[in-house]
């Protein structure tokens, strides 16, 4: 049932949980409790189902079948084996890229908000903004965000580092005849405060950032503001950090 | 020159009923009629004669005006030809243009006329006119909601990244993150983002001062435009809990910060509001090799009093003795009487608390040049 539930419609964000891995008692741990007809559901899913049954019957397994794969799901993507198969696909950008303009396509990853099922729809998270994202198609978002679990995603780039995407420190700045907006110029500037905190807590304990252009940035808006400062005092910080983009 | 708005469609109603034109408003025939609001176009649009009269439906000419203002173009074509041409020949000549106009032209006329139109647009929907029908279309949740999970389906407007056509295409602007986003659907993005410009964004929310930029409104449920079904809210305190640096604020909020008021300013950033990546439900740290890194881009003070930069930079400076000058206390609304006596009143801080009391501040207010100090 496994290749069939993959390839429907709405199921393109599903890999396909290996046959050794469902039929491994241990990794199924407690759903019983958590699916009608577990033994049913189990046996539709590794695709040993001989039940003589009425229509409804079969709808209601087929139906706890499915939650039975997507809880499965959710912890077969944190293996080894799961995580490789999401990554190909998140490779591939299967799951959709960031609206955000600022972040170029960057591809997304399925994620939940909850671990227990029937709490939240699956969300999409971007690695560069690290923000999460709701599905543009309606069929994602009746997917179950349980089905992917809160950790996958943070597991996968703590195993594979180099999936993390470069981050950037360029923004929308929201403008008027060319001019930036008070209110927001202040927020941003006050976030700037924030980042740059944070970058100083981070270079004290000897981390990398992990910013794009950041250390070339970073000095040359020293210079300018030496220079600037040298010439007659004109407070030209915001400017600099701007051009950093 | 009589339009044919009667006429069964008009051009631009017809352009703004095409698949990916929805965004677009419908500019007044006034508006395009009136010289000024054209300024500069003409040499930013190839056949812009042309284009124009398509776009205001008005048959190409054959009477002699037009014939004369040809003849004032062709001037240097006849010198080169010659003055062997009669004004039988002449007449020949513009019948086959019209002719070769019809044939050829015709798609380059249609490209054109949507590059003006668009460029038209882009000033009118900064007028006020065009900016109140624009606010109809964003009553009706026209340009759909902004996809971040926390800006909890916030509808957003659509803008341009530059104002030179040809460059970016059309992205949405949610004034909820202040953030800018690529439309959901793909037919957008043949749309020109210069023909709504980089101004519009800003300008409508400061323009509506009034409208709650953060609430939950009935349409986002409904999702109009782009097919979403409503979103699933679970609760979602339990991906972010505030982080400890910033624990509720006790200091009074001002009615109007930096011009805005603070519910309407970033409502969706803050604590509370942004993303914290957890494994097993324990938080990742900021020093893992790929920990979060982002944070400041969703952050907002929970004490909107840290934005009154001008403020906070006298505060700061208070014992060196300085006073805030006259021009930088029109930051919020204060007639100059009250300015003065203040002064002499009020240290700076309780100064600035009581005129931030229960006002509302036009934009202008913002630039702190209203009351020229």
């Amino acid at each position: 049932m496994g290749e069939q539930f993959i390839s429907s419609r709405g199921n393109e964000y599903f890999c396909e949980i290996d046959e050794e891995y469902l039929t491994d008692r241990f990794n199924l741990t407690g759903l019983n409790t958590e699916v009608q007809y577990y033994q049913y559901a189990l046996d539709l899913v590794t695709d040993v189902f001989d039940l003589e049954c009425d229509d409804d019957m079969r709808e209601q397994i087929e139906k706890s079948a499915r939650h039975l794969y997507g809880l499965v799901h959710a912890r077969y993507i944190v293996t080894t084996r799961g995580l490789a198969k999401m990554i190909e696909k998140f490779k591939q950008g299967a799951f959709g890229k960031c609206p955000r303009v600022i972040c170029e396509q960057q591809p997304l990853l399925p994620m939940g908000q909850h671990d227990t099922p029937n709490v939240s729809a699956v969300k999409l998270y971007c690695a560069k903004c690290e923000d999460i994202y709701n599905p543009k198609s309606s069929r994602h978002a009746a997917i179950d965000g349980a089905y992917f679990g809160t950790s996958f995603h943070n597991i996968l780039f703590q195993v594979y580092p180099a999936m993390m995407p470069q981050r950037t420190q360029r923004r929308y700045e929201p403008r008027i005849y060319g001019f930036r907006v008070h209110a927001a110029a202040a927020l941003m500037r006050w976030q700037d405060e924030r980042r740059e905190e944070m970058k100083e807590r981070l270079r004290s304990a000897r981390v990398e950032t992990g910013f794009e252009i950041e250390d070339a940035g970073d000095e040359d808006i020293e210079e300018d503001e030496d220079d600037v400062e040298g010439e007659d005092g004109i407070d030209d910080m915001f400017e600099g950090q701007m051009q950093r983009v | 020159m009589s339009s044919s708005s009667n006429a069964a469609e008009s051009w631009i109603s017809a352009f703004c009923s095409l698949v990916g034109h929805e965004y677009f408003a419908e500019v007044s025939e006034e508006f395009i009629e009136d010289d000024f609001n054209l300024t500069g176009l003409q040499s930013q649009v190839p056949m812009y004669k042309e284009a124009l009269e398509m776009i205001l439906d008005v048959e190409p000419e054959e009477d002699e005006d037009d014939e004369e203002e040809e003849e004032e173009e062709d001037d240097d074509d006849d010198a080169v030809l010659g003055d062997a041409n009669g004004t039988g020949d002449r007449f020949t000549r513009a019948a086959m243009r019209r002719q070769m106009r019809m044939a050829s032209d015709l798609s380059v006329i249609e490209s054109s006329a949507e590059l003006l139109y668009g460029l038209i647009h882009q000033r009118y929907i900064t007028s006020r006119p065009g900016i109140q029908q624009m606010a109809e279309k964003y009553e009706l949740c026209n340009f759909g909601l902004c996809p971040r999970v926390f800006c909890n389906g916030c509808r957003v407007l659509p803008v341009g990244c530059s104002d030179t056509p040809g460059q970016e295409t059309v992205k949405l602007f949610c004034p909820s993150c202040l953030d800018v986003y690529t439309p959901p659907n793909s037919r957008f993005q043949s749309v020109d983002g210069a023909f709504f410009g980089t101004t519009f964004g800003c300008l409508f929310f400061m323009t509506f001062t009034e409208l709650d930029v953060g609430a939950r409104t009935a349409d986002s449920a409904a999702g109009a435009t782009n097919g979403d079904k409503p979103r699933q809210q679970g609760p979602s305190t339990t991906t972010t809990l505030p982080s400890p640096l910033q624990g509720p604020s006790t200091t009074p909020q001002p009615a109007v910060i930096n011009g805005v008021t603070p519910s309407n300013l970033a409502p969706g950033l803050g604590p509370g509001n942004f993303y914290e990546p957890r494994i097993y439900g324990f938080r990742v740290s900021e020093r893992a090799k790929s920990g979060p890194r982002m944070k400041w881009l969703r952050m907002r003070p929970t004490d909107v009093n840290e934005l009154d930069e001008c403020r906070r930079y006298y505060e700061e400076h208070e014992e060196d003795g300085l006073e805030v000058p006259v021009e930088d206390q029109n930051m919020v609304d204060m007639t100059v009487e009250q300015t003065v006596e203040r002064r002499k009143k009020a240290p700076i801080r309780r100064r600035r608390a009581n005129t931030a009391n229960g006002r509302t501040a036009s934009p202008m207010d913002t630039n702190g040049v209203v009351d020229g100090g």
